[in-house]
């Protein structure tokens, strides 16, 4: 048998193997290039206080959670009751980022399920929102006390996530000083 | 009930499947008549099965039985007959069975079309084919049953997708399977070749216009498409280097270098491991497609809803088909060597080369399709390939193609004189250098691009004229109709299919060259202008359907004091989806299409229209339609069914003695 | 008829006239207005537009999607451009925020070598396969026994066919 007979086959079996790893994949998700690097910086108004402004300079020190939320966003109520037990657990402040919402509706949102953030701030017109990369509500960014993203969580916070992901980065990072 | 019978006939075709794929093929191995005799018996009950399961399950879609999933997800009460009938294709599970339909029907076509090829080698192709529809219905019975039932049945589908609601969908899937399946018959024949030894001219011969019928299909089924993007999508684009309609498109351009292989096969016996590895492939990438679409592994628009389980099950398929069988190639290659020797300038070259530039486009496809997922695999990040890079990069290769394709038919075969073609050919190429910078100054836009492709489509014309000119020399001083009679329908096929490629050339660079868009917020009574049309927006009505609401906008179109059209575009709103969706309108010439698609209402009550102006467009068209025309001259040449009467006499008489 | 009289009726006349077009709305229709304020930068900015990925739909770009995000991206995009920013600076931006992912051109870097490369390198490779196997092929022709005329006519006489005329160019 002559070995250049066999280049197909090898070809295709090297190409299954990659397809059948395909499988595994979500070719949906797109990763961030914000991981490792600095968060975008910004300054914007409070959910409940229009006249208080918050920015990214007021967390540094401290690691935290920035959740991308609407009130349209259904998704988003999947995943707030793990925020609510997130939140009451105490273990890093946890901040809202109202995405292309009105105040009213975000309000009474929070009013009727809960409200498990430390602060909401306001991005009407979603320029934060493009600055962090966000494509899909919800989503989660990790960032440590250098005001670094250190994770990005896409779609819903599930409990796995939580406590397989979320907690054991927080719990490193929070020993680093 | 209806859906329980169906589903039964199912199981029974599947176990009909199982006795085709294995009794003819240890009939075959032990010379057994009465085995192999069981192939055709086999695939007409399984024919006769899978098309019962396929009417239970339109049933069920006509009479809108809610209680059967699938019919409860994509139909509705309110929804016309005739887009109740294509629901049932619109979706995963019933596209399936449209494939196992396909497949069934080719292969009866086989057992009633080749009564005469030799009893072990039909009883190989039936196994193969046998094989390959066992693996389709098992995948269907065990994970996606279309004949799942609902409990508790709801009161109301939710409607067939309402892109899908449209004449396109009626026949662009049908067509497009009928090609990718027939290319399974190619298939079956190569491996029955390679499995009896017997790679003859003869087998050569046998395939050739099972092939050519299934690349006919193929290219209808693309073209179909294509039009039905451009005409339902509203964006006035056709073809978007999607991954699933690369994956269509893959098996067209390696169908195309089979169809010109066999060619070579059949009269000088050459190139006879290509043609094998080619029908393979053709096949492969078929089923490669199929993988595409339902395994979630690539972002599609046509993907169906995806299950890690049904990928797994498609790729298992997968490699059993395609590693046996290129094991086998593997094995019985090396003893397909040999085949005339031919000079450098020669058909034969000419068509060697064509089979390697189409290997490497449909290579270089397969690559940009696939080369996200390959870099996800292996950690390295997310990226997208899409149109610039196919653009960038398809072009270049297949403009060779078009080159060698109008040099080919003038060479002749085994060994040839080049400046004899040269000085046939220096005409044409000097002609069409000079339309191709001409006609590009003339229009206005001379760019890389147009100027490519208007000395291509140029050097086509000229060539086929020049073709066919030189075919008529040849029989110099006869009557034009005994010359006519004279050509044989293959020679008009290969004429013809060539010529479409010209004429498609010619709408590609016009339209990318020339078209113009506009933009515009019109009231009622408001005029705006674009490529010489006056487009007058008369004004907005209500005008619901039978499953959809509706504005339907009413704009005149005159070209100075002539008036050209009336059109409608409508914004829809589909009732169950709650999905909106533009219905654009055109006025389509054989020059130029005009285009309009009505956008959304603004806050002072002025609407958003978009105005195209397509230059040729018709022609991308009109050149696939000739190609698939001169592919049905090439396959009804009568020496395929003077043959086929020459060899039944001789089984005839073999038996008789 | 007196002169007040007839002042009266023209007025009249001419107020039911004045009324009467009033009615009957515009007389000549307007120039529609482009949805764009300004086409040039329109036209740059669908250009640039019909080479980004929608990350939502995923399957369009975003001159032709109409998900919320592609709209914000497209207004980003001109507003950039308005700025006086150049394609590649509003590539950059993008690219930093979304990735590469964005791009419907993939940019050529390390891991995209093999993207960019591999057509031309299987076009060498398969043309330089071509060129070995026609002048392995051509050699053969050369190197096979050449019949005499005589040798020829001998030939098809044994066989007892008519001499086999030159192959003509037949599909």
């Amino acid at each position: 048998m002559k070995a250049k007979f066999l280049v197909p086959l090898a070809l295709f079996l090297v190409l299954a193997g990659f397809l059948g790893y395909g499988l595994t994949l979500n070719p949906r998700e797109v990763p961030s290039p914000l991981v490792d690097k600095p968060a975008p910086e910004f300054r914007l108004a409070t959910l409940a206080a229009p006249e208080t402004e918050v920015g990214l300079a007021d967390m540094r020190g401290q690691v935290w959670l920035l959740n991308v939320w609407a009130s349209w966003c259904v998704s988003c109520r999947q995943e707030h009751p793990v925020l609510m037990r997130f939140a009451r657990d105490n273990v890093v402040p946890l901040v809202g980022l109202n995405y292309k919402d009105t105040r009213p509706e975000a309000l009474g949102w929070l009013r009727e399920h809960g409200d498990p953030y430390t602060l909401s701030v306001v991005d009407a017109d979603g320029r934060v929102g493009i600055d962090f990369g966000v494509y899909g509500v919800p989503e989660t960014f990790l960032i440590d006390r250098a005001g670094v993203v250190r994770y990005k969580h896409i779609g819903p916070v599930t409990p796995e996530a939580v406590r397989d992901v979320l907690l054991p980065k927080i719990a490193e990072l929070s020993r680093a000083s | 009930m209806i859906p329980e019978l169906g589903h039964f006939s199912l199981i029974l075709a599947l176990v009909l499947s199982l006795v085709q794929a294995v009794v003819p093929m240890i009939g075959a191995n032990r010379n057994r008549l009465a085995l192999m005799a069981v192939g055709r018996p086999a695939a007409q009950g399984q024919f006769l099965f899978i098309a019962f399961a396929f009417g239970c399950l339109t049933w069920a879609f006509i009479t809108s039985d809610f209680s059967l999933q699938l019919a409860a997800v994509n139909s509705h009460t309110d929804t016309p007959l005739i887009y109740k009938i294509t629901g049932v294709w619109g979706n995963h599970e019933g596209s399936l069975l449209l494939w196992a339909l396909s497949l069934s029907l080719w292969t009866v076509a086989v057992t009633v079309f080749s009564r005469n090829l030799p009893e072990p080698f039909m009883a190989r192709v039936l196994g193969v084919l046998g094989w390959i529809s066992a693996g389709f219905l098992s995948f269907t019975l065990v994970t996606s049953n279309p004949f799942d039932r609902l409990i508790p049945a709801v009161a109301e589908g939710r409607d067939l997708n309402p892109l899908l609601q449209d004449p396109g969908m009626i026949i662009h899937p049908p067509l497009l399977y009928m090609g990718y399946v027939g290319f399974s018959v190619a298939f079956a024949f190569a491996i029955a070749a390679l499995l009896s030894g017997r790679m003859d001219a003869a087998w050569a011969r046998w395939s050739r216009p099972w092939t050519t019928v299934a690349w006919v299909f193929l290219t209808a089924g693309i073209t179909v498409g294509s039009g039905w993007a451009y005409y339902e999508l509203g964006w006035g684009g056709w073809w978007f280097w999607d991954p699933v309609e690369n994956a269509s498109f893959m098996p067209w351009l390696l169908g195309t270098a089979l169809v010109h292989s066999l060619a070579v096969t059949e009269k000088r016996g050459a190139f006879r491991s290509w043609t094998i590895l080619l029908a393979i492939s053709a096949f492969s990438l078929s089923l490669l497609g199929t993988f595409l679409v339902r395994s979630g592994v690539i972002t599609s628009v046509h993907a169906f809803a995806t299950d890690p389980r049904r990928g797994l099950f498609i790729l298992a398929l997968l490699v059993l088909v395609i590693g046996i069988s290129l094991a086998l190639f593997a094995w019985r290659a090396p003893k397909l060597a040999g085949g005339g020797s031919f000079g450098l300038v020669s058909r034969d070259s000419t068509l060697l080369g064509n089979n390697v530039l189409l290997a490497v486009a449909t290579g270089s496809v397969l690559l940009g399709t696939l080369y996200p997922m390959f870099l996800d695999a292996l950690g390295l990040g997310k990226i997208s390939v899409g149109p610039p890079y196919f653009e960038a990069v398809f072009v270049p290769l297949m403009a060779p193609v078009v080159v060698l394709m109008v040099i080919g038919p003038f060479v002749r075969w085994k060994g040839d004189d080049v400046k004899r073609v040269a000085r046939l050919l220096a005409p044409a190429i000097i002609a069409s250098l000079v339309l191709g910078v001409g006609i590009a100054f003339a229009v206005g836009h001379v760019s890389v691009r147009t100027v490519l492709g208007l000395t291509l489509a140029a050097w086509v014309l000229l060539g086929s004229a020049k073709l066919l000119a030189t075919r008529f020399a040849e029989r110099r001083g006869a009557a034009v109709g005994t010359t006519l009679r004279g050509i044989p329908a293959a020679w008009w096929g290969m004429w013809l299919a060539h010529l479409g490629i010209g004429v498609f050339i010619i709408g590609v660079t016009m339209v990318n060259s020339l078209n113009e868009r506009l933009d515009v917020k019109m009231h009622a009574g408001d005029s705006a202008h674009l490529a010489g049309y006056t487009f007058k927006f008369v004004g907005v009505v209500d005008a619901p359907g039978a499953n959809y609401d509706a504005a339907r906008a009413t704009i005149e179109v005159t070209r100075g004091d002539v008036a050209v059209a009336t059109l409608n575009p409508e914004k829809r709103v589909y009732v169950a989806q709650q999905m909106p969706m533009t219905e654009a309108s055109l006025d389509i010439g054989p020059f130029r299409d005009i285009y309009v698609n009505l956008g959304d209402q603004l806050e002072d009550g002025a609407w958003v229209v978009g105005l195209f102006y397509k230059p040729f467009i018709s022609w991308v068209w009109l050149g696939c339609l000739l190609m698939a025309i001169g592919g049905v001259f090439a396959a009804s040449d009568r020496r395929y069914r003077r043959l086929a009467q020459r060899e039944a006499a001789a089984v005839a008489a073999r038996q008789t003695t | 008829m007196r002169a007040e009289d007839l002042k009266h009726s023209v007025r009249s006349a001419l107020a039911a006239v004045l009324f009467l077009f009033a009615l009957s709305g515009p007389a000549s229709a307007a120039e529609a207005e482009p949805l764009a304020n300004d086409p040039a930068l329109e036209e740059r900015v669908m250009d640039l537009s019909h080479k980004l990925r929608c990350l939502v739909c995923q399957n369009q770009t975003i001159a032709e999607s109409n998900a919320p995000l592609a709209v914000d991206l497209r207004n980003q995009v001109r507003e950039q451009f308005a700025a006086g920013k150049s394609e590649e600076a509003v590539v950059d931006y993008l690219v930093a925020r979304y990735g590469d992912f964005v791009l419907y051109l993939p940019p050529f870097k390390g891991i995209t070598l093999l993207l960019w490369l591999g057509p031309a390198l299987l076009l060498v490779a398969g043309t330089g396969w071509l060129a070995w196997r026609l002048r392995s092929r051509a050699k053969e022709a050369q190197s096979a026994p050449h019949l005499t005329q005589d040798e020829r006519a001998r030939a098809s006489a044994l066989l007892g066919g008519t001499p086999n005329s030159s192959e003509e160019p037949r599909s």
